[in-house]
């Protein structure tokens, strides 16, 4: 029986994908002068498929359900496009003032974005790995953007190795999965674990699925491509790489091990919670020694991955809950923190050593003051939103008693606060240095409403939070 | 009066202020006149409140008064605030060093003066709100809000070792907290499974995750449970104390600190550890409390003798008085695990005075700071000849350190050890040897400084006190005064709550003692 399918669900999907190719061809036709035009498309297409998201239906399972839409996913779905949103306004004066314009970028974006939406909607193994891999392939090619710069296309062949890689090993758990389950649908696996219990054989493939996806968000051990490749792609790059796609493997890396294999949750709560306490500690120790702000920036990303996978680890609805949170604060403080670096401006051209932000609460004190609060709420000092990020993800430890991966978890905190600080004290405390060119308008706003979402997140915390709230009931509706 | 939520708005009303001040602009004389203006007249008219508070408190109700409620989090975690007898008049020590601190900070903060100010405001809030909370989320949530103006007054203001001093005050205290936050969230979950749902809530539960705290006193928790949250949150009201072992960010954080923020320091940051005990320890944890008392003793006598000794060996004056600190909080902390009515009032008595009494010291040696830009002792002396004033004000702050009668610091002492000495006399001798070494130092410290011969050159021109300094001692002498001939107003407050909690106390040993005795 061929039906043709509900097309209603993937809307938003279908319109990025439309519009990219559209995209496309204005630019191939127009030409470099064309950039400017295809920057602001491309955030009107984002910003269209968010309202596509938001206004569409609120649930669905189409395309012989490989494709869901249910409160999670939407709720994924519009922090992913504003990531991307976000990230194509950030790239606009960097680009224009370093020559490197180029009507791909934004493109490339839109078609990532494209990927992630499919990657948060994904209820099959071969969805999982078709989204995947178009965001990954895009990724790998905005990394390497400035073709003309040796650092950006080493960092670019550096993604690309690992990344494909990675994919293996995510192909080689699926068809492992696949092999003892006779099934890629996410419910078929689940009931045939129900039914049948864990082999050895499919436990060895939820590991390798694991790994794979471990690797997309840059969880310990997979976390070795993070650094290079942060501190080598341009810097709007750097700042895309660590909001949205972060977004989407989260909401993939939830999907699939609290979907699928919950019956058998024992079995990756141990994998996740070592997982999660490695990232937290790495992170935490390994950003001391950074002189170099993105470099410090990825070490950040790789301890709050860490944190996000505490909430992940609990396995809960709570837990859940506690991973939605995470990642939309997340989001929050990152892009504040990129318009912070991105405005890291001297004459001479950009400057990534966090000493050279000496003194800057005296040369830009309104910029300093909003760094200072992304930074602390970074570290997780209540009243700010990165508190209440970790309260929720810990809170859900607790409920599932991993006691251990409570504590390692709040000191590894501790330990992550004194980078933190020192950026503050570099910041506060010391004299000033050469001073920045002024922000650009853009970054002004960028920051400014990232700073007031850190601020004043306690007014609108119980709100956000029954949101969340109700995307994490998806996975457990008796619940 | 009732109705107003009065709570809230003391809390809110300096973060106004800061706000307020932030949208001053410039940096010139006008607007640092004017920036000092708000920021004075919101602490005081704060001040004011707060009185309105004391007048309207019932202190023969040992429950929480002029109690706010309103829906925040979800899930049990409420904004909810409140003051009983035991809290109130921290409340009221807050509003009424801070219009001094402000005062006394005019003209010694040279850089930076509205981040200053907007810093000190910012505070404010966030220690009132440590007092009134209800809620232990929210309580967390001031508590260690307060660490990020604390960490800036005292790495943008502070000494030459400011960076230092700055970031030991911030991981330690952070440290500790954190393990604190864990067992609310263990408290949190193990609510859910005991405390009947408020009405309002509908659903089909019959039990309710909360973290409301006076929900949370009527929670019996499992005696092995117990111990744990009550480590937990011992770890963070040992830092914050600060208890031996875990002092010793307190030295270098009150030397490095402004004078204004040595004062906030020792006056209030410190008070929200023994107020932490009373508040959460004794009455949610009392099992584990009651097997605890001896290590609590032996810390606290420790830290009464030893640092005692070692305030006497100080060069600096700071210091020494930040030793003192540590030691007469080595008294509170045994007066409160003494757990008999005396103790406990005696405890927060002694907290009072010591807020006073510490906080004005810091002032002294920010008077003579200001005018040396030294606080090495041996750089003073013979101050008596050009400073009387000074060297009066000085005295009877010196004097109520120490703990003689008519000064506010002996009644707090007298009854901890009085408590004390009726649960365990050796506890209660050895710290009483503290008193000894305390009046060495003290005394020894003013001899120092104060008497002698004005040898030095520099110190021939040094003037006494200014105006604006007679402004701010004199309250403070009054108080000392006046609280140790009278210390009635503040024991007819405080009474109810303190009966209330130890009754409650000696209940909940003596019903588990029952049960252990039923079970063979």
């Amino acid at each position: 029986m061929t039906m043709f399918p509900d097309l209603l669900p993937a809307l938003p999907e279908i319109l990025l994908a439309v519009g990219a190719l559209a995209l496309l061809m204005i630019g191939v036709f127009v030409g470099e002068k064309s950039t400017s035009l295809i920057n602001g498309l491309s955030i009107a297409l984002l910003v269209v498929a968010g309202i596509a998201v938001i206004a569409g239906p609120g649930g669905g399972v189409t395309f012989s359900d490989a494709f869901i839409l249910d409160p999670f996913a939407r709720f994924m779905k519009v922090l992913a496009l504003i990531g991307s949103a976000i990230a194509i306004v950030m790239s606009i004066g960097y680009a224009r003032a370093r020559k490197f314009e180029r009507f791909e970028y934004p493109v490339l974006i839109v078609i990532a974005t494209l990927g992630m939406l499919m990657m948060i909607s994904a209820n099959d193994l071969i969805a999982v790995y078709l989204g995947l891999e178009l965001q990954s392939l895009s990724l790998y090619v905005i990394a390497a953007i400035n073709r003309d710069s040796v650092r950006s296309t080493e960092a670019g062949l550096k993604y690309f190795v690992l990344g494909a890689l990675s994919s293996g090993m995510l192909l080689y758990g699926a068809s492992l999965v696949y092999g003892f389950t006779g099934t890629t649908t996410f419910a078929g696996i689940a009931s045939a674990l129900t039914a049948e219990g864990a082999s050895l054989g499919l436990v060895f493939g939820l590991v390798f699925l694991i790994a794979g996806l471990a690797f997309k968000i840059s969880a310990v051990p997979f976390h070795m491509w993070t650094p290079d490749v942060y501190e080598g792609a341009p810097t709007p790059v750097t700042a895309f790489f660590a909001a949205a796609p972060k977004v989407a493997a989260v909401a993939l890396f939830v999907r699939v091990v609290v979907g699928p294999f919950a019956p058998i949750t024992h079995d990756w709560q141990q994998i996740l919670s070592f997982l999660a306490i490695a990232s937290m500690v790495l992170g935490a120790f390994a950003a001391i020694g950074q002189r170099n702000i993105k470099r410090l920036m990825a070490y950040s990303s790789i301890g709050h991955m860490g944190y996000a996978l505490v909430g992940l680890a609990a396995g809960s609805e709570a837990g859940v809950q506690g991973v939605i949170l995470y990642v939309s604060i997340y989001l929050a403080m990152t892009v504040g923190a990129f318009a912070c670096i991105l405005s890291m401006r001297r004459r001479e051209g950009m400057t990534y050593e966090i000493n050279d932000l000496a003194g800057l609460a005296k040369t830009h004190p309104v910029m300093a003051f909003m760094f200072a609060a992304i930074l602390f709420s970074l570290a997780g000092i209540p009243p700010l939103a990165g508190f209440f990020a970790k309260f929720y993800v810990f809170l859900a430890a607790i409920e599932a008693e991993l006691y251990v991966l409570a504590v390692i978890g709040v000191v590894a905190s501790v330990i992550g606060a004194y980078y933190y600080l020192r950026i503050i004290k570099i910041m506060y405390f010391d004299d000033p240095a050469t001073s920045f060119e002024p922000m650009p308008t853009e970054l002004r706003v960028v920051l400014g409403v990232s700073g007031a979402f850190v601020l004043f997140f306690i007014i609108f915390a119980g709100p956000l939070g029954g949101a969340a709230g109700l995307a994490a009931q998806t996975f457990f509706p008796t619940g | 009066m009732s109705e107003w939520p009065i709570l809230s708005t003391i809390i809110f009303l300096p973060l106004v202020g800061a706000l307020l001040v932030l949208v001053i602009r410039g940096d010139d004389e006008i607007a640092q006149r004017n920036i000092f203006n708000v920021a004075v007249w919101t602490t005081t008219v704060t001040f004011i409140l707060s009185l309105f508070v004391w007048i309207n408190f019932d202190s023969a109700d040992p429950g929480f008064q002029m109690v706010e409620r309103a829906e925040w989090l979800g899930g049990g975690i409420t904004y909810h605030m409140g003051v009983d007898g035991i809290s109130m008049l921290f409340v009221i020590l807050t509003t009424f060093l801070m219009p001094l601190c402000i005062i006394a900070s005019r003209l010694t903060v040279k850089t930076q003066f509205k981040s200053y100010m907007v810093a000190f405001l910012v505070m404010e809030t966030l220690m009132i709100g440590v007092f009134c909370s209800l809620d232990l989320v929210l309580f967390y949530l001031f508590f260690e809000g307060g660490l990020i103006p604390m960490f800036l007054i005292i790495g943008i203001w502070g000494g030459p070792r400011r960076v230092y001093a700055s970031f030991k005050f911030f991981l330690y205290t952070l440290l500790g907290s954190v393990l604190m936050l864990l067992a609310i969230m263990a408290m949190y979950w193990y609510s859910g499974t005991v405390v009947p749902c408020d009405a309002s809530a509908g659903g089909i539960a019959a039990t309710c995750s909360t973290t409301d705290i006076v929900k949370l006193m009527d929670v019996q928790f499992p005696a092995s449970m117990q111990f744990w949250l009550w480590i937990g949150f011992f770890a963070s009201f040992a830092v914050k104390m600060p208890m031996w072992p875990v002092h010793t960010w307190l030295p270098d954080a009150h030397v490095e600190a402004p004078t204004a923020g040595s004062v906030i320091l020792a006056a209030i940051l410190l008070k929200m550890g023994g107020y932490g005990f009373l508040r959460f320890s004794l009455p949610m944890f009392p099992l584990a409390s009651a097997d605890l008392a001896p290590f609590i003793f032996t810390l606290s006598v420790v830290a009464i003798i030893y640092t005692s000794i070692v305030a006497l060996m100080q060069k600096d004056m700071k210091k020494l008085i930040a030793y003192s600190s540590v030691a007469h909080m080595g008294f509170v902390t045994m007066g409160i695990f003494a757990m008999t009515t005396q103790g406990v009032q005696g405890s927060i008595f002694l907290m009072l005075s010591h807020g006073l009494v510490s906080g004005a010291l810091f002032l002294c040696v920010g008077v003579v700071y200001d005018r040396m830009h030294t606080r090495e002792i041996s750089a003073y002396g013979g101050l008596v000849n050009r400073m009387p004033l000074y060297a009066l004000a000085f005295m009877v702050f010196t004097m109520a350190n120490v703990g003689l009668p008519g000064t506010m610091g002996f009644v707090g002492e007298f009854l901890t050890l009085a408590g004390t000495y009726r649960v365990n006399t050796w506890v209660a001798f050895l710290a009483t040897t503290g008193i000894i070494l305390s009046a060495a130092y003290a005394l020894w410290l003013y001899r120092r400084i104060i008497f002698g011969k004005l040898e030095k050159g520099s110190l021939k021109d040094i003037l006494d006190l200014s105006r604006r300094e007679q402004l701010i001692l004199a309250p403070l002498v009054i108080l000392t005064l006046f609280f140790g001939f009278f210390p009635g107003p503040i024991m007819d407050v405080t009474a109810a709550s303190v009966d209330q909690l130890v009754a409650n106390y000696e209940a909940a040993l003596s019903a588990a003692g029952q049960l252990a005795s039923a079970s063979p």
